[in-house]
């Protein structure tokens, strides 16, 4: 039998407040950061029951440290590169499971987790395939921009001149060389049906996104921006502030993809310079130095170019 | 923290049984500036509900109630989104037993 939720939660703090915590306290995330933000947002808007799917990173370690755990839901970790094949293992299971008769089908929706490291690197083949093969699973990439359980090695994630462990800042570089990945992108090229950026500073935007991604009968994408404190360098305090100024000066654009059609869903009214952006996180201080104006510079014209291209697939130009 | 068990006694593949148990780990501990809500200027919006990383804003009856301090980690992050500018920011060795109790 198919369950409907028959009238979801309305997205405002009065309703949500009064849901029970998907993730609770007692994680050991840092103060301050922005990953368990991500989860709880992305859980919350869903009504339905949930089983939860993790890569190895902050999330997956600070989360579950035996013999406790901050999940009330279902929740699996296999390793650092299978998050998305295990997930596919789990939906293929539940179906069985129900085609079978051994269990009722109560519209459970299957979500992974992963930061960057695992999504756009190590684990980006199983999450291809998991995708390809057309799944039913959200897949939600935490993106902090780098391996930040290990200590802030560079991923494909980094953006360029950011200081990380692995791309230092010295003589003969100045932090990460290189564009980063746009791994958006990359899902949108696999044509599946829903595909979305966000950023947990603009709550509904994100929720009204994992209710578009979980009631599609396939498999979705959604990739949110999540400051790490300790690896960008920032107060803790400043997490929400600086989420804004990623959105604002259009480095992280917030849009979907929806059967192959581009939305724009938050066009800030005044685009921020990306120095501002840059300015606020210790990883770019030296970027703000003259001998590197050059980077932001590029950075800036790079921005620019990605946003017009944007705004001409979502036909807003 | 559960009575540690003998390897004999633990669930196979590292599967943990109890949903939720890390609530028992007093991340609070941690805090080195409490946050304090002036309950004169709050007006319950929830703004900080919403962006508290580590579910430690208390709700209750739509009202914002306090601060879970065995829990909260001191991130000051309700006290810059707070609209109202009702939360402040005190050093952990000043604050005394202030917000103690709900
Ligand atoms: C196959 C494998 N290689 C390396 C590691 C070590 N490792 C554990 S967590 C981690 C970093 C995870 O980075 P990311 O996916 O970006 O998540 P974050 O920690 O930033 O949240 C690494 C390299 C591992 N667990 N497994
Ligand atoms: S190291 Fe960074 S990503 Fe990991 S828990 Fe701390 S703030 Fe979050
Ligand atoms: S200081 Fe941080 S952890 Fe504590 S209640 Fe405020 S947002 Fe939550």
């Amino acid at each position: 039998m198919v369950t409907q939720t028959e009238t979801p939660t309305r997205l405002t703090l009065r309703e949500l407040a009064k849901k029970p915590d998907r993730l609770t306290s007692g994680h050991r995330m840092c103060p301050g950061c922005a990953a368990p933000l991500v989860v709880k947002q992305v859980l919350m808007a869903i009504d339905e029951p949930v089983v939860v799917v993790c890569a190895t990173g902050c999330l997956e370690v600070a989360t579950t440290i035996f013999p406790q755990t901050a999940w009330n839901v279902p929740f699996i970790h296999n390793a650092f590169e299978n998050a998305a094949a295990t997930a596919s293992g789990v939906e293929a299971a539940y179906r069985s499971l129900v085609r079978q008769g051994k269990i009722e089908d109560d519209n459970t929706r299957i979500v992974v987790f992963g930061g960057d490291g695992s999504s756009y690197d190590i684990g980006l083949q199983s999450l291809s395939g998991a995708m390809e093969r057309g799944h039913r699973l959200l897949y939600v990439c935490y993106d902090n921009n780098a391996y930040m359980n290990t200590g802030i090695q560079r991923s494909s994630a980094t953006p360029v001149g950011a200081n990380t462990t692995t791309s230092p800042v010295g003589k003969v570089q100045a932090g990460k060389k290189g564009a980063r990945k746009d791994l958006t992108a990359i899902m949108a090229a696999h044509g599946i049906p829903y595909v979305a950026q966000a950023s947990p500073h603009n709550w509904r935007d994100l929720m009204q996104k994992v209710r578009k991604a979980t009631a599609i009968d396939g498999p979705s994408f959604i990739n949110v921006l999540a400051s790490c404190n300790r690896g960008w360098r920032h107060d803790p305090a400043d997490t929400i502030e600086i989420q804004r100024l990623g959105v604002d000066s259009c480095l992280w654009p917030l849009y979907e993809v929806e059967d192959g059609v581009y939305r724009v869903t938050y066009r800030p009214k005044v685009k921020v310079p990306v120095s501002d952006y840059l300015a606020s996180q210790g990883r770019f201080g030296h970027l703000l130095q003259p001998a590197n104006q050059y980077i932001i510079e590029a950075l800036q014209a790079d921005v620019d170019r990605r946003w017009e291209r944007l705004l001409r697939m979502a036909g807003e130009v | 923290m559960p009575e540690p068990k003998g390897w004999k006694e633990l669930p196979i593949g590292g599967i943990i049984d109890s949903p939720g148990s890390a609530r028992d780990l007093e991340t609070g501990a941690w805090r080195a500036r409490r946050p304090i809500v002036d309950k004169d200027k709050c007006t319950s919006c929830l703004q900080c509900w919403m962006f508290c990383p580590d579910m430690a804003v208390v709700v209750q009856a739509d009202k914002m109630r306090g601060f879970d301090l065995y829990h909260c980690k001191g991130c000051g992050i309700c006290a810059k989104i707070c609209p109202a500018d009702a939360i402040a920011m005190v050093a952990e060795a000043e604050a005394g037993t202030e917000g103690e109790g709900g």
